[in-house]
């Protein structure tokens, strides 16, 4: 699988991305966010940073990027996204994932190791080993509602996941919350403990932990290629 | 040349935890009595086309699911 990863001025984890991209057997390159063509690769990487200084909001300048315009195309034709950080505020701003990302409860700049709990795309039909991040070789099970947790360092300030009550219901109906923080692993105050969320189709994906920067066992936990590996599967 | 002012502030019911941070701040500073803090940001532009101003703020300047926005022409 060749994958893309996007750098955007003010981008910062491009290039952990392109290795985890790598430590799970594809190849991957960079792809500038002026290009309005990716170059026909398979899977695309949105990565975290600080895009455009964060200017005006997270993400809200780096949509307008001829890249994203490729990117939107992409997902349309059902090509699979990974929005990582302030890729996943830029996936939201563009509208390929439902919510927005706002400033921590706290007002605190929060760095540190956080449990998620990975969830299956449509719990109640699929079952924890379909879908897409549901088709999880996760070591560590977890129980009732069929997910899996993992271990994955998160670091951003504005990453309280919001959106209104009738859109929650909706996302959780359809399966398309994709991560929750673990109980007290919550450390932001996003509505209903959500993490991560994937669109209605489940190609696109976003969160702000950083599973990327969990790939090698010397930095503790490699929980983080299950991410990448359930998009592999995917494409 | 149309010169306009853009005031967006969190939609009404959205934590806002800066006005939050402010308004627990004042009274050590002497100021009582203050509630209801919302701490939102101001856009000064000049437009060619006032029209398409409201366009701006939805595609741009603010993000409807979590702000409202208010144009005023100066």
């Amino acid at each position: 699988m060749i994958w893309g990863v996007l750098q955007f001025p003010g981008s910062c984890d491009e290039r952990d991305a392109l290795h985890a991209c790598e430590v799970v057997g594809g190849e991957a390159r960079l792809i500038w966010h002026e290009d309005r063509d990716l170059g026909g690769v398979d899977g695309v990487v949105v990565p975290g940073g600080f895009s455009f200084g964060d200017y005006l909001r997270a993400g809200a300048i780096a949509r307008f990027s001829p890249a994203m315009e490729a990117v939107a195309e992409h997902a349309a034709a059902g090509g699979p996204v990974l929005g990582i950080c302030n890729g996943f505020q830029v996936l939201c701003e563009a509208g390929l994932l439902p919510g927005a990302l706002l400033r921590n409860e706290e007002l605190r700049f929060i760095c540190k190791q956080a449990d998620l709990v990975a969830l299956p795309q449509h719990p109640a039909v699929d079952g924890p080993e379909t879908g897409h991040i549901g088709r999880f070789s996760a070591h560590r099970p977890e129980g009732a509602d069929g997910g899996r947790t993992l271990s994955i360092p998160l670091k951003h300030g504005e990453g309280r996941y919001y959106a209104p009550d009738d859109l929650l219901d909706a996302l959780e109906a359809k399966g398309q919350v994709a991560y929750r923080y673990a109980e007290g692993h919550n450390v932001n105050g996003s509505v209903r403990d959500i993490a991560g969320v994937r669109s209605e189709r489940g190609n696109v994906v976003g969160l702000m932990p950083h599973p990327e920067h969990a790939v090698d066992p010397l930095t503790g936990s490699t929980d983080g290629r299950q991410v990448f590996e359930a998009l592999e599967r995917y494409a | 040349m149309a010169k306009a002012r853009v005031l967006i502030r969190p939609k009404e019911g959205i934590l806002d935890p800066q006005g939050k941070a402010v308004e627990r701040a004042l009274p050590a500073l002497g100021f009582e009595g203050i509630g209801h803090v919302r701490v939102g940001r101001m856009v000064e532009l000049e437009a060619e086309d006032a029209e398409r101003l409201g366009e701006l703020c939805e595609k741009l300047l603010a993000n409807p699911l979590i702000e409202d926005y208010e144009i005023q022409p100066l």
